[in-house]
């Protein structure tokens, strides 16, 4: 019984990614390649990185709305940091990670110290980050620097016409990580264990104070990672980046079979969930007919779909 | 527990009473403009109508108020719906769409708005009591596909109003004073009377407080909670209205953006506890009072627009300790201490 219930979700999110993946390869020329898939992980890899972290979040019961305005904060942070500043690349990411990670447990402390709802301290979080990113600069920073015009010139062939740039290897690596993260350490098990039952939890003896603050610290670094990968991939920073980023990430996260209610779920399926997300939108860029505000509705409906089939799947529990 | 078996009236009913924090919260604010700049309070006649900052505060915070006293209810239900944003850009949308694009009459086009945006909240409504999907999720759902909806019925344009009796619901005085304003004073009172002159009031904070209970004592728990999503809907799509009214136009993309942040804090602060069960209409009311106010002040001592949100979401956090017991607690400790001390 338990066996089906982790699983039916995932090879539902498989199935709409396949059947997704097909449809549109019959129908457009040249979408079924080696650099359509390659692409997938480039476009996706700040929502990859951002979704990842919230994986954790939901996984220990929590939501954590900040990480959109996290991302635009980290964005313009490290740009400021390294044009105008004159910090080396490596030392301003370092700092990006650490104020990400600072922020996070911060937030963490709130929610788990004064008993105060996740939604409510993150949605703080969320008005914190966007204002002081606008404190840091009110307008877009372009970022010219060697350090970073290497980074963007490293990729790896995978296939004739396909390549994978820095930001998909980083977030391929990411996502080893965190499925290690999850599975195979203390951390990861406490967290199933928090979100599962947070008073059995208490019971057995587990810091669940320190694992939840841990859980918004993590999440905090994943979105100044996300924020770092998004300055790769636009060339600049600018505090109005990663607005609503936190609703795909959800997005992608429920899609991907993780529920809501904590405790079931994992790195694999947020990957699927990513993936097809970046096949809506490449679709939507093949065939110029949809409007981007399908993307929008499409991914209400999956998500829609999604919540739907996990309660009836939790209902056949009870 | 011993404090509580016997209660000190008048000790008890001044700290619990939580209208005591917005008001705080607003003497601070006016304190704080009367020192920096007395002119911030003059009223002035011009053409009729009353202006000044004290004006702009009642007007431009309209909207939120709207926004707050459906969000007030929702969260005295135990939930909470995030899609206000979502619903008042539909709200605008359509109905500058039907007037302008399509040639309708306001006294055709606002019903059929009211009407698809009343649908929307029930969908909310329907998702959380037939779905059984946590309020925050369902409504979440509606946050994301709003903003698209509203931007496929205007084709992804801005749209123009030009309308009078329409610009008349944003620009419009009555006796000096704007339209919206009595139009949310209208709302106000015919829900303060609803809620507190038949048993509505006590239904909703019955199912609040104990929906479990509430459903053994006879009260439609379900059918409560759907009409209360739909009066939150109609009321985002009021102030959606209202918004593309005032700046004679409907922008898909910015109207109500962040504004489910701005009702939830207004309520937060106004007192209800986001638990749900017992609730403050007036005290949201002056919730989104003290947040125009807030947002007024920071304007004028030259706070940019973009940088606002820092010091709101420190008075969010603040006030969310600040109705934590275990921070009170620990801040009754420190004073203790001192007092020993000294």
């Amino acid at each position: 019984m338990k066996i089906s219930l982790r699983s039916n979700p995932l090879y539902a999110t498989i199935g709409v990614l396949a059947s997704l993946f097909a449809i549109a390869s019959f129908s457009y020329d040249g979408f079924f390649s080696l650099r359509v898939i390659a692409n997938l992980f480039t476009d996706s890899s700040f929502l990859g990185v951002t979704a990842l972290g919230m994986t954790v979040v939901i996984l220990s019961k929590g939501i954590d709305l900040s990480v959109g305005s996290v991302i635009g904060f980290t964005t313009i942070l490290v740009a400021y940091l390294v044009q105008d500043a004159g910090v080396s690349v490596p030392v301003a990411w370092g700092i990006a990670l650490v104020v990400g990670v600072l922020f996070g447990a911060g937030m963490g402390a709130l929610i788990v110290l004064y008993d105060l709802p996740s939604f409510l301290v993150t949605l703080g979080g969320l008005f914190f980050a966007k204002g002081m990113g606008f404190v840091i600069s009110s307008s877009s920073i372009g970022i010219q620097n060697g350090f970073y015009d290497a980074v963007l010139n490293f990729q790896i062939q995978v296939g004739p016409g396909a390549y994978l740039g820095a930001g998909a290897l980083a977030f391929i690596l990411f996502f080893v990580f965190c499925l290690y993260l999850l599975k195979w350490t203390r951390f990861g098990r406490y967290v199933y264990a928090v979100g599962g039952n947070e008073d059995s939890a208490r019971l057995m003896g587990l810091p669940v104070d320190r694992v939840k603050i841990g859980v918004y610290a993590f999440n905090g670094f994943c979105s100044a990672f996300a924020g770092i990968l998004t300055t790769l991939y636009m060339g600049s920073g600018n505090p109005l980046t990663g607005v609503g980023m936190e609703l795909d990430a959800i997005a992608a996260v429920v899609i991907g079979g993780t529920l809501l209610t904590g405790g079931i779920g994992g790195a694999t399926g947020t990957l699927l969930g990513v993936l097809t997300f970046a096949v809506i939108q490449t679709i939507l860029n093949f065939d110029g007919r949809f409007k981007p505000a399908f993307l929008r509705i499409a991914i209400a409906a999956l998500l829609l779909g999604f919540i739907l089939t996990q309660r009836a799947l939790a209902r056949g529990k009870d | 527990m011993s404090e509580a078996a016997e209660p000190t009236v008048s000790k008890k009913s001044l700290r619990d009473n939580p209208l005591v924090w917005p008001l705080a919260g607003l003497a601070l604010v006016i304190a704080f403009n009367l020192v920096t700049g007395p002119e911030f309070f003059s009223v002035s006649v011009r053409d009729g109508h009353l202006y000044g900052n004290l004006v702009d505060i009642f007007s431009q915070g309209a909207r939120v108020m709207l926004l707050a006293l459906g969000m007030t209810l929702v969260i005295a239900t135990g939930g909470v719906d995030l899609s206000v944003g979502a619903v008042m850009a539909i709200g605008g949308a359509l109905c500058a769409t039907l007037v302008t694009n399509m040639g309708y009459g306001l006294y055709a086009a606002l019903p059929i708005t009211l009407l698809v945006v009343g649908a929307l909240g029930f969908f909310n409504g329907a998702m959380v009591v037939v779905g059984k999907i946590q309020p925050i999720i369902a409504t979440l759902i509606l946050m994301v596909a709003g903003r698209g909806v509203a931007l496929l019925i205007t084709d992804s344009d801005v749209v123009k109003i030009q309308n009078e009796a329409f610009l008349y619901l944003g620009k419009g005085y009555i006796l000096g004073v704007p339209f919206s304003l009595w139009l949310v004073a209208a709302v106000f009172v015919v829900m303060a009377i609803l809620i507190r002159k038949t048993a509505l009031g006590l239904l909703i904070e019955a199912v609040g407080d104990n929906e479990h209970a509430s459903r053994f004592s006879g009260i439609e728990a379900g059918r409560l909670k759907l009409i209360v999503y739909a009066v939150c809907g109609v009321l985002a799509g009021m102030a959606g209205v209202l918004d593309a009214a005032s700046v004679s136009a409907a922008d898909p993309m910015r109207v109500g953006e962040l504004k489910e942040l701005d009702a939830i804090f207004a309520v937060v602060i106004g007192g209800t506890a986001l638990t749900g069960g017992r609730f403050l209409l007036f005290g949201s009311i002056l919730g989104a009072i003290l947040l125009q106010a807030l947002t007024l002040t920071l304007y004028n001592a030259g706070v940019p627009a973009a940088v606002a949100p820092v010091p709101k979401a420190i008075v969010i956090v603040g006030v969310c300790l600040l109705q934590s017991d275990r921070f009170r607690k620990q801040i009754s400790n420190i004073i203790k201490i001192g007092g020993k001390a000294s």
